[in-house]
């Protein structure tokens, strides 16, 4: 079965701007994959290539084993753009419902319900776009990419405009969607999330893919810290197992040891040192 | 009929449905119908003076029909009033439906859906299409009862004229589109109707050529017209007006806003046909190739 998402050697040139200089991807089936980056890496670019809304200039792109942009391959996505409106004229129920019929889904008005229900919006269904908050917009725009129930979802910064609550309700939205074999390209620049939620994560950084793997294959280890009757000590260099000898010689030399702990570089140190410290 | 035609018919009308419902939630149609009300107004209270101040000022000579020179006259001015509303009711239905909504947002969520871009633009295309010609066939008919119940004068061709000024709208409704393609909607609204004023221009030079028997200004106004076949087939709505009006009367109303009118025939039909297909062709191909 071809993956959920695949990008071979996409570059994207507008102008004399290279947004993208030939990044290679592949979202797995059920597998919940970071794009990270700083502002104007390409991460958006990347993403509206996937969802056909942006012609590459050399390299090929597929969802679901079709190429990206065709009828297949947009029948088989849900999308959440970064910079996104909806109608304000429009209630929840009316936005979903137009989306409902522009994607052929039969769900009718259990899905809008369902859908609203999982972001949190069960109460705001008669509630007009222009009515809500940006936050229920973020949200209401995560339900409108869930309809007619895609089996790959691309979110391009899907809580940039969330309250601790809202994010809490996305992660577990992902977590619930991972379980029923959704594959899901995020967006984002909130690290702590996509540690939390993510399978692999991505970085790119000027167009290139510049870092990818597990979050715990990219974190990597800065030394043990003990903690003992004479203070806190790091010993730089040392890994999980070095501690038992580096136990038995204080203990040896006399010391009481209360606690020994690996330390590891975080996501986001992982993440600071592949951009070198760049910002958009 | 392939699988996919049921989808892409019900996308289709999906949008249409969506673009008229957004009209009225935008109270564009309000908007139209006050302004279309008090323009009928105004223009009955027109008729009736004009045909009652020119019998009584033709009264006594039988060489010049007063009642057939004043119908043709302000009805003719009606047609031109109508052909502006059509066109700024259509200008409105297309106002940034691309460019301007891709700024803003508003269309990428709707791309996305498998529905194609050609049926999207299409759809688009027959909703402000399909509303502005019935507009300008319901306001040229209440026009045209309004002329006849004032002055008891009907048009020589009472179906052809009303057929031409909805072809007319048709034509700029797709001008419109293919404007929106590339531009904001302010430049879209601006430059529409700065072409729907060269078309005016043209059919001026037309009249001016007419009544001076200049045959360069003529041609110019004929290849201008052409180029912009809404103009040629609001000249061949006027030309019907009066095409069997014959003797001094006939020769008086020429010197109107007759001057420049032209039949067009079936060669101006299939030209608008083809005119309206070319423009959303390049709409179609230019909006496929535009990134989002």
């Amino acid at each position: 079965m071809a993956p959920a998402l695949v990008a071979r050697e996409v570059a994207k040139r507008y102008g004399e701007t290279e947004a993208l200089r030939g990044v290679s991807l592949e979202v797995g089936r059920g597998e919940l994959v970071g794009l990270l980056g700083p502002n104007g890496a390409g991460k958006s670019t990347l993403t509206k290539v996937a969802c056909g809304l942006v012609r590459p200039s050399s390299g090929t792109a597929e969802v679901d084993g079709h190429p990206a942009g065709s009828e297949p391959a947009r029948a088989a996505l849900g999308y959440l753009a970064e910079l996104f409106r909806f109608p304000g004229w429009m209630t929840a129920d009316e936005l979903l419902s137009l989306h409902q019929r522009l994607s052929g889904s039969q769900g009718e008005r259990a899905e809008r319900r369902e859908l609203l229900e999982l972001v949190g919006l069960a109460e705001a269904t008669q509630t007009r776009v222009e009515a809500m908050s940006k936050g229920m917009q973020q949200r209401l725009g995560i339900a409108q990419a869930l309809v007619g129930a895609p089996r790959v979802l691309l979110l391009d910064e899907p809580t940039s405009a969330l309250d601790p609550v809202g994010r809490r309700i996305v992660r577990e939205l992902l977590g619930g969607l991972r379980e029923r074999g959704v594959s899901v390209l995020l967006n984002s620049h909130l690290l702590s999330e996509v540690e939390l939620v993510c399978d692999r994560v991505t970085i790119i950084d000027g167009g290139r893919v510049v870092a990818e793997g597990r979050p715990d294959e990219l974190e990597r280890p800065r030394g043990v810290e003990v903690e003992t009757d004479g203070g806190t000590r790091v010993y730089e260099g040392a890994g999980r197992d070095d501690v038992p000898a580096i136990v038995a010689e204080l203990v040896a030399s006399g010391q009481r040891v209360y606690g020994a702990r690996v330390l590891a570089s975080t996501l986001e140190e992982v993440y600071l040192e592949a951009v070198g410290g760049r910002t958009g | 009929m392939s699988a996919e035609a049921p989808a892409r018919l019900r996308a289709a009308t999906t949008i249409v449905g969506y673009a008229l419902r957004e009209s009225l939630r935008r109270r564009v149609f309000l908007v139209v119908l006050v302004l279309t009300v008090g323009f009928l107004v105004l223009y009955a209270v027109g008729a009736h003076f004009a045909f009652r101040d020119a019998r009584h000022f033709a009264a006594g000579q039988r060489i010049l029909d007063p009642t057939a020179f004043t119908g043709a006259t302000i009805f003719g001015l009606a047609l031109f009033a109508i052909l502006f509303l059509g066109a700024v009711l259509a200008v409105f239905l297309t106002l940034g439906v691309v460019r301007g909504d891709a700024e803003t947002g508003l269309l990428q969520p709707l791309i996305v859906r498998p529905l194609g871009r050609a049926t999207m633009l299409g759809s688009r295309f027959a909703g402000a299409a399909g509303i502005s010609a019935a507009y300008v066939l319901v306001v040229y008919v209440a026009a045209l009862l309004i002329t006849g119940v004032a002055g008891d004068w009907w048009p020589d061709h009472v179906v052809g004229p009303g057929l031409g000024l909805a072809a007319g709208v048709v034509v700029i409704a797709a001008i419109s589109l293919l404007a929106a393609v590339f531009l904001t909607a302010t430049a879209q609204g601006i430059a529409v109707l700065m072409i729907y004023g060269a078309g005016l221009t043209a059919g001026l030079l037309g009249q001016i050529g007419h009544a001076l028997n200049s045959h360069t200004l003529k041609s110019i106004a004929q290849v201008a017209t052409w180029a912009l076949p809404f103009e040629a087939l609001y000249q061949a709505a006027l030309h019907a007006l009066v095409s069997n009006t014959t003797g001094l009367t006939g020769a008086v109303l020429q010197l109107g806003p007759f001057g420049g009118a032209q039949s067009g025939g079936v060669v101006l039909v299939a030209w608008s046909a083809v005119y309206i297909g070319v423009v959303l062709a390049l709409a179609i191909t230019a909006f496929g190739r535009r990134d989002l």
